[in-house]
């Protein structure tokens, strides 16, 4: 057992479409959360084999791409000042604040460092005692556990010129957030699996509950994938709305106890702004007020920061992400900000920084489905409006 | 989405007083946190995001699962496909 | 920095600045990395230059000074031509050791040698300490071509095949294996070698091979795209035929990289007409670096343009250019 190949079988995938096809007597729209499964499903193409009558909702699962402007600035601040060394996850150099992203800001001198894990961006804290080592603490409650150990560290090994500016999200706030937009389409969730590994099953409970909506915890290799759909069709066509494993080889219903202790320590729960969503009340986690000497934001003054970040002001709240997706085949699949989250589909940050995130018209698809078209050129606008369209599922409405 | 991807637990250590190991993952090695996987021994698979271990793969569970695909088959082929088989795992 | 990266934003550097910017003096130039000159002879030389940065010098089966020397050998190879001569221009950053400099040069005579060419003449500057990363060096050869070759990415036509000359993504991933922040242990080991020598085995069994690119940054996906673009074909191929190394597919697995995106130094794809496609892939398994050569697609008629990967499931995916340096993700 390897936990790979054994759940990419396309023999058994083939069974599962056709369980899925079976089972949906009628049109349902399910939304998988989570960008990673997102991913997995334009990789692997799923959403062309699956049925019509099940729509899948591409929900707004990517902490990087809901980060918010305001925060990505304080970053860019942040990282340019001479004496700071900015760490940060791969994906947050490309992510654009309001005028430039952490890799202009590389490209200009500062010292901004990808890192693999934040315990890294302790340990060069520890061997640069003359510079400000600062992470970027972004995440899910699946990253959470692994930033709270970094600053928890740092405290351990007293290191003073080690500060994470922290911009944690959390699910649950967002799945509720969605279920009382009055123009929410979901149906069904799948709830994100490596989220539920750290944090469980049990929160979804009342979710699922008071919103009568099944929510089904769910892997990302494409059997975890079907089988989590399959699962979600099953309940919606029988009436239930419960809280279902579909992941349980990684997520035990009591979650990880020992994250969970180390995050209750270092972490406390705050409203937070979520990119192209807007304010969603206690969706997030900052320092918590033990840990304050390690908070960047305390740290490091940098002014008035003049956001203006348009789409979270004037959408009501979850619109984006409430189910605009385009009806018909042809399903739109735009993932956010986040470059690999893309894959070939969205057209809208593929082409790259002379006119990357430009609005693009959607995919078109020629004849048949199973052939993507990207627009061609003459028809990406120049406009810097657009930016704020590529957020979740699908092109919010213009 | 957070990237989580198996590998196998090779060598158990301790740095600066924190449990590590060296992962494999199938051919390429990385140095994890074991800092949350108390129960993970040298040999167990486990899931890793960001360098840390965030739980320990069941193989039970996995096996079990695999076997009620399987099986979602065999009544296909039987003619006693339900669209109300209930899931199994879980 | 994104623009040097290969991706993307390094072709649409050339496209909307360079060329406009050259106008006129650019009239004749070729968005391909070799240009093909005619003398009055009929000898056609082909003419290339690169400049090489990078970091680590030295990583698992080379170092800069082998990636100078190979990197231009072989876009002078993917017109088919074999290489005559190079030239040599190193930027040095003030305090670089000379045993590195003597071990990079050493490399970089015995590639040239491995590739058949002279090192013919070069140049020499010292940068300030802090203005480099111990040495850029730049390498531009030129080359003859063989009578009657005539290889350019816009003459694949829908038909064809497309090959691969062996396992991808093993340099980027042995590079990034040493990247500071993200070091993982790996066997693997940078691909990094001449490729002419493939080249004329492959011309030597079919004379008229139609395309052949060599995918360093950008990766494979990079060069199909290439391709797919500058002939306004569609180029369709299967996932699962990927000669792609359990290793790279582990690393790629977690830094959340794909490996057609993944740098190669010492692999070429090749868009050949189907009736010579089983010659040229005999050919290219008898030598040494193209001894897992495989056929993983086919050109189409359909979506001109556009790459499209077949999935082990059996949907499609179109594959895009990587947007520029690859990065590990966490989502």
């Amino acid at each position: 057992m390897k936990y790979l190949d054994e759940f990419n079988d396309p023999a058994l995938a083939r069974l599962l479409f056709e369980q899925i096809d079976a089972a949906a007597t009628k049109s349902w729209a399910i939304m998988e959360v989570c960008g990673g499964q997102t991913h997995s499903i334009i990789r692997n193409g799923i959403d062309q084999l699956l049925t019509d009558r099940v729509e899948l909702i591409h929900g707004p699962g990517c902490p990087v791409c809901v980060t918010p402007l305001e925060m990505i600035d304080r970053a860019l601040a942040i990282a340019s000042r001479p004496n700071v060394l900015f760490t940060s996850f791969g994906d947050m150099l490309r992510v654009p604040g309001s005028r430039e992203d952490l890799f202009s800001v590389k490209a200009k001198g500062g010292d901004v460092r990808v890192v693999y894990s934040p315990l890294d961006a302790v340990n060069l804290a520890q061997e640069h005692p003359d510079k400000e080592v600062v992470f970027f603490g972004v995440g899910f409650e699946t990253t959470a556990p692994a930033n709270a150990m970094a600053v928890f560290q740092a405290r351990d090994r007293g290191l003073r010129n080690f500060s994470m500016l922290v911009s944690h999200v959390l699910v649950p706030p967002a799945i509720e957030a969605l279920m009382t937009s009055p123009t929410s389409r979901v149906q069904g969730f799948l709830a994100a699996g490596h989220v539920c590994t750290v944090m469980g099953t049990r929160q979804y409970e009342p979710l699922a509950q008071q919103y009568r909506v099944p929510i089904v915890v769910t892997g990302f290799e494409p059997l975890d994938v079907l089988d989590g759909i399959r699962r979600c069709v099953l309940q919606l066509e029988s009436g239930r709305a419960e809280v279902e494993n579909a992941y349980p080889r990684a997520v035990r219903a009591e979650g990880n106890l020992p994250a969970q202790e180390m995050l209750a320590k270092v972490f406390e729960t705050c409203d937070r702004p979520w990119r192209g969503i807007g304010m969603i009340p206690m969706s997030g986690w900052r320092l918590a007020p033990e840990f304050a000497a390690f908070d960047a934001e305390r740290r490091f003054d940098v002014g008035e920061l003049s956001v203006s970040e348009p789409e979270a002001r004037t959408l009501p709240r979850g619109r984006s992400a409430a189910g605009h997706t385009q009806a018909g085949p042809v399903r739109v699949l735009r993932q956010g900000v986040h470059p690999s989250h893309t894959d070939g589909r969205d057209d809208g940050l593929q082409r790259g920084r002379l006119c990357r995130l430009l609005p693009v018209p959607p995919a078109r698809s020629a004849g048949g489905g199973a052939s993507w078209l990207r627009p061609p050129p003459h028809r990406r606008s120049t406009s810097r409006a657009g930016r704020a369209r590529c957020r979740f599922g699908t092109r919010t409405a213009s | 989405m957070c990237l989580g991807v198996p590998g196998k637990v090779l060598e158990v250590r301790s740095e600066q007083g924190t449990r590590m190991a060296t992962v494999d993952f199938g051919g390429v090695t990385k140095t994890v946190c074991l800092a949350y996987v108390p129960e993970v021994q040298e040999g167990d698979y486990t899931i890793v995001h960001a360098g840390f271990a965030i739980t320990r793969l069941d193989e039970a569970s996995a096996l079990e699962t695999l076997r009620m695909f399987t099986e979602l088959g065999m009544l296909d082929e039987l003619g006693e496909a339900d669209a109300g088989v209930p899931g199994g795992a879980t | 920095m994104g623009h040097g990266g290969g991706g993307q934003l390094s072709a649409e550097l050339v496209q909307h600045l360079f060329l406009p910017s050259f106008g006129e003096a650019a009239r004749t130039a070729t968005p391909t990395d070799a240009h093909v000159l005619t003398l009055g002879n009929g000898v056609r030389l082909a003419f290339s230059t690169d400049t090489y940065v990078v970091r680590p010098l030295f990583f698992p089966g080379g170092n800069i000074g082998e990636l100078a020397v190979y990197g231009t050998v072989n876009d002078l190879a993917m017109s088919g031509a074999q290489p005559l001569a190079l030239s040599t221009g190193f930027v040095l950053e003030e305090g670089l050791e000379m045993d590195v400099l003597g071990r990079i040069a050493a490399a970089m005579g015995a590639a040239a040698l491995k590739a058949g060419l002279q090192l013919v003449t070069g140049d020499t500057k010292v940068v300030e300490h802090g203005h480099g990363d111990g040495v850029y060096i730049n390498t531009a050869g030129i080359g003859v071509l063989p009578a009657g070759a005539d290889i350019r990415p816009d003459r694949a036509r829908p038909g064809d095949v497309v090959i691969v000359s062996g396992e991808i993504g093993l340099h980027g991933i042995a590079v990034l294996s040493l990247r500071e922040g993200l070091e993982f242990g790996t066997e693997l080991r940078s691909d990094t070698a001449p490729l002419n020598h493939l080249v004329a085995a492959m011309l030597a069994a079919c004379p008229d091979i139609h395309a052949l690119r060599d995918p360093t940054r950008g990766g494979l996906a990079a060069s199909l795209c290439e391709i797919a673009e500058t002939a306004q074909v569609g180029i369709e191929f299967d996932e699962r035929s990927l000669p792609v190394p359990e290793a790279v597919r582990a690393a790629c697995g977690f830094l959340g990289l794909d490996p057609i995106h993944v740098a190669n130094e010492g692999k070429l794809v090749a868009i050949v007409a189907p009736d010579h496609a089983e010659a040229v892939l005999a050919a290219m398994r008898a030598t040494d670096v193209g001894g897992s050569a495989a056929i993983i697609g086919r050109v189409v008629e359909e979506n001109g343009g556009v790459v499209v990967a077949r999935t082990g499931l059996g949907s499609t995916r179109i594959v895009d250019r990587p947007l520029g340096e690859q990065l590990p993700r966490i989502c």
